[in-house]
């Protein structure tokens, strides 16, 4: 049950933080200044990183807390994957130019992440009894872990060039 | 039982998917009319919720375990109107786009418990 309620109390803080970061953005001066990453396609990817956390977060946590021995590498890799998403959604969310270059950076390590497990996973399937959010390239999630970096660092750069010329 | 309500709100959530999908294509925001469909389609996931839980409370066992079956469940329960919530303060194509999302997110969270629950 610790695992569904840790899930239940991510998704409902990140949907807290996007109010608080919505509404004061049209009032407060310091806010106007901050750049929102989730209008228009941003909230789309706000929505496949949040399912990503609640996904790859419960999943790994639920594995650990059963049978932690069986595969701790696939189960480990699952949770820094739950983490560094959880870490995107919020740096999303809360919007700005440091949130946004962090975010870049985040995206690059997770490309990374998804394509060196990936070839792990292929490689050397002895040393994953069972399988993580990044096996196979994310195969087990419709692909949705290499395709989700590539569209958000496009959308983080187009961000960019937009703040540049506005 | 349950599966028939896994069915239906599958196959309810893959309509949702499309209306939402069309009105993205037309480049329209979520109107009153999808935020009734979600509410149809998450009032089938509420009342899958609480028949899961009447099948657990009547000592049946879905087949891949108590736990996970359970956090499908609230999942698949808070995927719409979660979703629906985000397209609140989005007034452009891009929240029906994310409801569309979400309808297929369930979607595929129903195949998952109907393996769950053991056919």
């Amino acid at each position: 049950m610790a695992d569904v309620e840790r899930t239940g109390a991510t998704t409902s803080s990140t949907a807290a933080a996007e109010r608080t970061a919505g509404e004061p953005a049209g009032t407060a001066p310091a806010g106007r200044k901050r750049a929102r990453l989730i209008s228009g396609p941003g909230l789309l990817l706000v929505w496949f990183y949040g399912v990503m956390v609640v996904g790859a977060l419960s999943r790994s946590v639920y594995e650990m807390s059963t049978d932690f021995g069986r595969a701790p590498l696939a189960y480990a890799l699952s949770a820094l994957a739950g983490l560094v998403y959880a870490f995107i959604t919020y740096t999303l969310v809360r919007g700005g130019e440091t949130a946004r270059r962090a975010a870049l950076v985040c995206c690059a390590a997770e490309l990374a992440g998804v394509l060196i497990v990936g070839t792990w996973t292929l490689v050397e399937p002895s040393a994953f009894p069972d399988s993580t959010v990044w096996s196979d390239y994310g195969m087990g999630y419709v692909f949705i872990p290499v395709l989700l970096p590539l569209s958000a660092i496009r959308w983080l750069r187009r961000a960019e060039r937009d703040t540049a010329t506005a | 039982m349950l599966n028939a309500l896994t069915l239906l709100t599958g196959v309810a959530a893959l309509l949702l998917a499309a209306w939402c999908g069309w009105a993205a294509y037309r480049d329209q925001p979520t109107k009153d009319w999808h935020f009734i469909g979600m509410a149809v389609v998450s009032v089938l996931a509420l009342a899958q919720l609480v028949t899961g839980i009447v099948l657990l409370a009547r000592g049946e066992r879905p087949e891949q375990g108590t736990t996970i079956f359970v956090a499908y469940l609230l999942g698949s329960f808070a995927c719409v109107p979660a979703a629906g919530f985000m397209s609140l303060g989005e007034r452009t194509r891009w929240g029906s786009v994310t409801v569309a999302a979400a309808g297929i997110v369930l979607a595929v969270l129903e195949v998952r418990l109907y393996d769950i629950w053991g056919g």
